[in-house]
């Protein structure tokens, strides 16, 4: 119990010290906050999930020699080279710019050992990246920067991206300090500008316009590779529907937890919905145009583990994307740069100013003596072995329910540990057949 | 020749993507989309109709010609090359195009040169509003009027009109005529085949305001001056 002395002095619970240190941030800066990441506050998560091995009435595999198969394939019905990846895991999108070019190829062989593919993002196609990443998806974005036809015909995979987790609604951002001469030269920009890249794409409006637009990219590159839509996850359900009719060969749905090189922590914080709460109104969507598992589902935003990736498949993804995990994997707030860290006003784990360009992991950098830290091929080497773990880790929990293909997972594997869980997957509560809302 | 009556957009432009050298003739398109989209070889295509969207769409090389007039994205994001149609061009003609010259003898609708990265367009007629948004470089042309919002949040292009202007966007501004630009724009009108007397043109770019965020410290001020 407290005194009344130390009652008097309690903290505000709507004014405490992180809120007032904002407001005087703001208030000395005329700034909003910039900064990296995803998502940081407390949301529902696929942690509020559990998965129902299998028992008397479920039969198991034999969870270390039996088969399970993890592949994927897109685009097979519309395209002379779909894309096929062995693990439902790709890497997403990430601009040369934002990231560093080691970082880039650190992304490429970790990728291309494991099987999967990565993505360009907003800033174009460098050759480093091509070279590295046997199945690449070229992202063709609001603001062009770096679109060129050429790139888009070695890509083996088109993304339009209409919008992103972090910032449904927002653009790209990359401010000055990393906006170097060959990063402007790529985007045709003034070097040393704060780059603000546009919301909308610039020749199409609406989802009539989208189908217009994904023939003539699929004419520009004569039907040989898949059309990706992704969205930030806000509306999935509609956003979905429309993606499919305007001929979408995957779409891409990113949940707010799902990271950024730069924007608004506003942005981050309070726009787009979890991703648990995202995949199911994706999934049904597909359901009720009855193209289930043959447009394909890829979920994104806050995947970090094997238990993840089997939940989001239960859900009804085919596939998931990771970004910030990816990071980490290749070395991304590395205990380290600890001492560095701490001179930045940050800690190894903590650190998130993505957008400042002093990364001391030499990954979201463009300064030559940071990015010169980071060995592409050890890397790699790391990645590798985080997609191998996610994807036994996977595997396990797919045999355990008794499934010889991690797509065979389904909502039925699943239940929720709370109420709010088991509304937005639309699973039972654990212990009970109670969805809420049906 | 090449007939939409008895061919599919698919045959025609695999058709012009496999060429490497010669002139094509495109009949009874019909307002079809997508038409010459992704041309990269020199060769030359006069389309006798009206085209949908993104007819010419990221153009590399050789010239595409519409005799009529062309929907939104005509020859979007096109890299080198001439584009020319005779006619009207709605929404986005030459949106992002990174080069070439893209001529429209008619008006154009909005958005005309929208986030144009260093192409050149001439238009004969009079663009519509919020033309040359966020226009990155390259040069835009209009012999006719602007209507509203010229040039919002510009980068580096230049923008000459020899009409009207509704109304300038945020962060463009009316800039001085000097000699270089008036031999640039002679040299873009010839180009175009378009008559004008380049004097009669004003010239618009960034005021460049928007480069940068403005980042205040009150705190640093305060210190510096209690010292």
């Amino acid at each position: 119990m407290s005194t009344p002395a130390e009652w008097s002095q309690r903290e505000s619970h709507t004014f405490d010290r992180n809120v007032i240190a904002e407001i005087r941030r703001a208030a000395n800066t005329g700034i909003y906050r910039i900064r990296g990441w995803g998502a940081k506050r407390d949301l529902p998560t696929l942690d509020d999930l559990v998965v129902l091995g299998a028992s008397m009435s479920r039969y198991p595999l034999e969870g270390y020699r039996e088969s399970c198969g993890t592949d994927v394939v897109i685009g097979e019905a519309t395209s002379s080279r779909p894309v096929r990846l062995d693990i439902p895991i790709t890497i997403a999108g990430m601009s040369f710019g934002s990231l560093s070019g080691p970082a880039k190829e650190a992304l490429g062989r970790g990728a291309n050992a494991a099987g999967t593919s990565t993505t360009t993002g907003d800033g174009g196609m460098t050759q480093e990246e091509r070279g590295h990443s046997k199945t690449l998806v070229y992202q063709y974005l609001p603001s062009r920067y770096g679109m060129n036809p050429d790139d888009l015909r070695k890509a083996d995979a088109i993304e339009v991206v209409v919008g992103q987790g972090a910032k449904p609604g927002g653009g790209g951002m990359l401010l000055g300090q990393k906006i170097t001469e060959r990063v402007a030269e790529m985007r045709s920009l003034p070097e040393g500008i704060d780059q603000r890249s546009a919301c909308r794409h610039p020749d199409w409006t609406g989802p009539d316009d989208l189908e217009i637009k994904i023939i003539e990219l699929r004419e520009i590159v004569d039907w040989q590779v898949p059309i990706y839509v992704k969205v930030g996850a806000a509306r999935p359900f509609y956003d979905t529907a429309l993606a499919v009719k305007a001929g979408a060969d995957a779409v891409v749905v990113d949940g707010m937890q799902g990271g950024t090189a730069a924007t608004q922590d506003v942005f981050i914080e309070h726009v787009g919905i979890p991703t648990i709460a995202a995949i199911p109104e994706a999934v049904r969507a597909l359901r009720e145009l009855g193209v289930h598992r043959e447009v394909k589902l890829i979920a994104a935003g806050g995947i970090r583990s094997g238990a993840d990736v089997a939940k989001a498949i239960a859900l009804g993804a085919d596939a998931v994307s990771i970004g910030t995990a990816a990071l980490i994997a290749i070395g991304d707030n590395d205990p380290m740069y600890e001492a560095e860290y701490q001179e930045l006003g940050s800690s190894a784990g903590l650190w998130d100013d993505f957008q400042a360009g002093t990364d001391p992991a030499g990954i979201t950098t463009q300064d030559p003596e940071r990015m010169a830290r980071l060995d592409p091929i050890v890397a790699g080497r790391r990645l590798a072995n985080y997609l191998q773990v996610l994807t036994l880790e996977t595997q396990t929990i797919a045999r355990a329910c008794g499934k010889s293909h991690v797509h065979n997972l389904e909502p039925e594997d699943l239940a929720a540990l709370t109420v709010e869980a088991a509304a937005m997957a639309k699973v039972p509560l654990a212990g009970t057949a109670w969805i809420p809302g049906q | 020749m090449l007939d939409f009556e008895t061919s599919s957009l698919r045959e025609i432009n695999s058709r012009l993507h496999n060429e490497t050298a010669g002139s094509f003739a495109v009949v009874n398109p019909r307002g079809a989309h997508a038409v010459a989209a992704g041309i990269n070889s020199d060769i030359d295509v006069e389309i006798d109709g009206s085209v949908g969207y993104y007819c010419a769409g990221m153009h590399q090389r050789g010239s595409v010609v519409v005799n009529g007039n062309a929907g939104t994205g005509l020859a979007e994001n096109m890299m080198s090359g001439t584009v020319r149609i005779t006619g009207n061009a709605t929404m986005s003609a030459g949106a992002t195009a990174c080069g070439g010259l893209l001529v429209v003898e008619g008006n154009a609708g909005s958005r005309c040169g929208i986030s144009m990265k260093g192409a050149d367009i001439v238009v004969g007629g009079s663009v519509g509003h919020m033309s040359a948004f966020m226009a990155q470089t390259g040069n835009l042309v209009v012999l006719g009027d602007s209507d509203s919002d010229l040039g919002d949040s510009i980068y580096e292009a230049r923008l000459f009109v020899r009409g009207n202007v509704a109304s300038l966007g945020t962060d463009c501004v009316e800039k001085e005529m000097r000699q270089e630009h008036l031999d640039l724009l002679s040299e873009l009108l010839g180009r175009a085949s378009m008559s004008a007397e380049p004097s009669d043109f004003r010239r618009f770019g960034s005021a460049r305001r928007l480069y940068n965020f403005h980042v205040d410290d009150i705190d640093a001020e305060v210190a510096g001056g209690a010292q």
